[in-house]
Parts: C-alpha cells; structure tokens; sequence
C-alpha cells in the first residue's frame, strides 16, 4: 500500500552506486589539488579572543530569590553559600558577576541563563 | 487548596475552579505573542548595543532555541492540564498530579508566564510585593494575584526539588 518501502530501495541503490564510484576514485585517480586555494581569514582578531569577558546577571523584581539560587547553582556548579551571595548581590545591587574567562564559554552561560528567563548579558572586562 | 508529594509527582488537590482556571491559562499567559514588552522580557538581548553583531547572532541563531526550549515546556504543561478538561461546569473541587520528572517544564513555563504578565501590566515593587490585594478589583489585580500564585506554586515545586 505504501510507495515508501519503494522509495527506500531506490536510495539504497543509488547510495551502492555512489559508494563504488567513491571508490574507483579512490583506486585510480590522484588526490585533487587546488591551484590558488581560498583562505578563509579569522572573523576574531588575536586581540579579540584574548580580552576576558564576564558574564553578569542583572535583577528584576519577578523571578524568585530561591529560583535565581537554583539557576546559579545549576548552571555555574556553584555551592548553595556562592549561589546565594551572588543572587543577594544581583537584589540588592541590581547586578552580580557571576563568571569571567574566554568569550565562547561566557556565550554559552548567558545562553542557558536566558533558557531559565534571567537578565543575563555578555560584557567584555576593562 | 493543598500541595504536597505523592509518591513520585506532586499533587494539588482541593483545587477550587477560581484557581483551577488561573492554572488552565498557564500557557496562553506564557504566550508573548502580541505583547511587545513581554516578548522584549523573554528575549532580552545578550549584551549592551554596542555589540551589534553579538546580537544580531543571537537573534539569529539563539532566540530560536529558546522559543523551542520555552514552547517545550508549556507544552508539557499544557498536557499536564488536560486533567483539569470537562471539569469546568461541575464546579466541584479537582485534583491535578505533576509527574516529578515535569517539575522543570512547571518551574519554566510558570516563570514564562509570570514574567510576560509582569512585563504587560509593568507592575511595580511594590505591587510585586503586595501578596493581600484581592484579585476581584480589576483585571489588573486579577493579574497581579496571577503573578503571586504562580510564584507560590514555583516556590512548592523548588522546596519539592531541593528535598528529593
């Protein structure tokens, strides 16, 4: 009743074919080479990479102390003390730096932060 | 109303319909769809303006994810509701039971939905912390005491979560 068993075979023929070519290629030619090959060039300068950034948690009056502890913990690993000093920090300073390294990981926990709906923003130190 | 563990979930009985209702209009509460300041609170940028490209990224590539991440849990709140389905005209009490592996989809889409009221109604801290006002006297009141039974439900839920 279905044509999809059909189809499948189709693929899985074509897919065999595509195998043996590959590797008749790979018996008898040589490796392709490229004549003027396009270097792609670095979007982040040296510079760029090496300047530390921080992640800071900014506060609003909605989420809930206990919640923000929670986050902290889970997301940095943080013991309950360090959790909850920071969450303390971020009510009763408006802002806490939370964690401070290299610009791809800060990306990533202001990432999961803002998955669990805090203000959270990337900043470079200095 | 009463909360407490039941083997392996939370269940909340004695659930009169008034509240029954709040939690029925969890998900279209979280829905910041036509709320500009809501939508602005759940997808708030990852850094100050002058890092333009960092969020024009972002827009690109994160805030997609987290929609999905977001339309994930209501949806399992959404499922977890439909206990709640064809009750509405007995005006009877009911019972709802939260499985304890959706405590997280609960903890979410209820923070959601208290952040994009907050952010509609752009309640002060005062009112954030006014836990007595009444909920009869106008649809903002009514919102508000939504935000602080939210709340309430979130604070169960993570008590739940930090005893297991």
């Amino acid at each position: 009743m279905s044509r999809r068993p059909h189809c499948e075979g189709v693929a899985i023929a074509r897919s065999e074919q595509a195998v043996s070519s590959l590797r008749v290629l790979d018996e008898t030619a040589t490796p392709p080479t490229v004549e003027n090959p396009a270097i792609e060039k670095e979007t982040r300068g040296k510079e760029e990479l090496d300047v530390p950034w921080q992640v800071v948690v900014h506060n609003d009056p909605v989420n809930l102390m206990t919640y923000v502890t929670m986050v902290f913990q889970r997301v940095f690993g943080y013991p309950r003390e360090k959790a909850e000093r920071h969450m303390l920090e971020v009510h009763h300073k408006g802002r806490s730096i939370l964690w401070s390294g290299l610009r791809e990981r800060a990306e990533l926990y202001v990432q999961q932060l803002h998955g669990y709906l805090l203000l959270a923003t990337i900043e470079k130190i200095g | 109303m009463e909360i407490c563990r039941h083997g392996d979930a939370l269940e909340i009985f004695d659930l009169d319909p008034f509240l029954a209702e709040l939690l029925r209009q969890i998900p279209a509460s979280a829905n910041p769809e036509g709320t500009p300041a809501a939508e602005q609170r759940l997808f708030s940028p990852p850094a100050d303006a002058s890092e333009k490209e960092m969020r024009a990224e972002w827009k690109l590539y994160v805030e997609p994810e987290l929609r999905r991440l977001f339309r994930s849990a209501t949806e399992t709140v959404a499922a977890d509701l439909a206990q709640l389905n064809g009750k509405e005209k007995t005006f009877a009490n009911c019972t709802l039971r939260i499985p304890k592996e959706h405590a997280d989809a609960w903890l979410s889409a209820l923070n959601q939905a208290r952040l994009a009221i907050a952010a509609k109604y752009d309640f002060t801290d005062g009112e954030l912390g006014d836990h007595y006002r009444s909920p009869i006297g106008s649809r903002r009141d009514l919102s508000l005491f939504q935000v602080n039974f939210y709340g309430f439900l979130q604070e169960f839920i993570l008590q739940e979560l930090e005893v297991r």
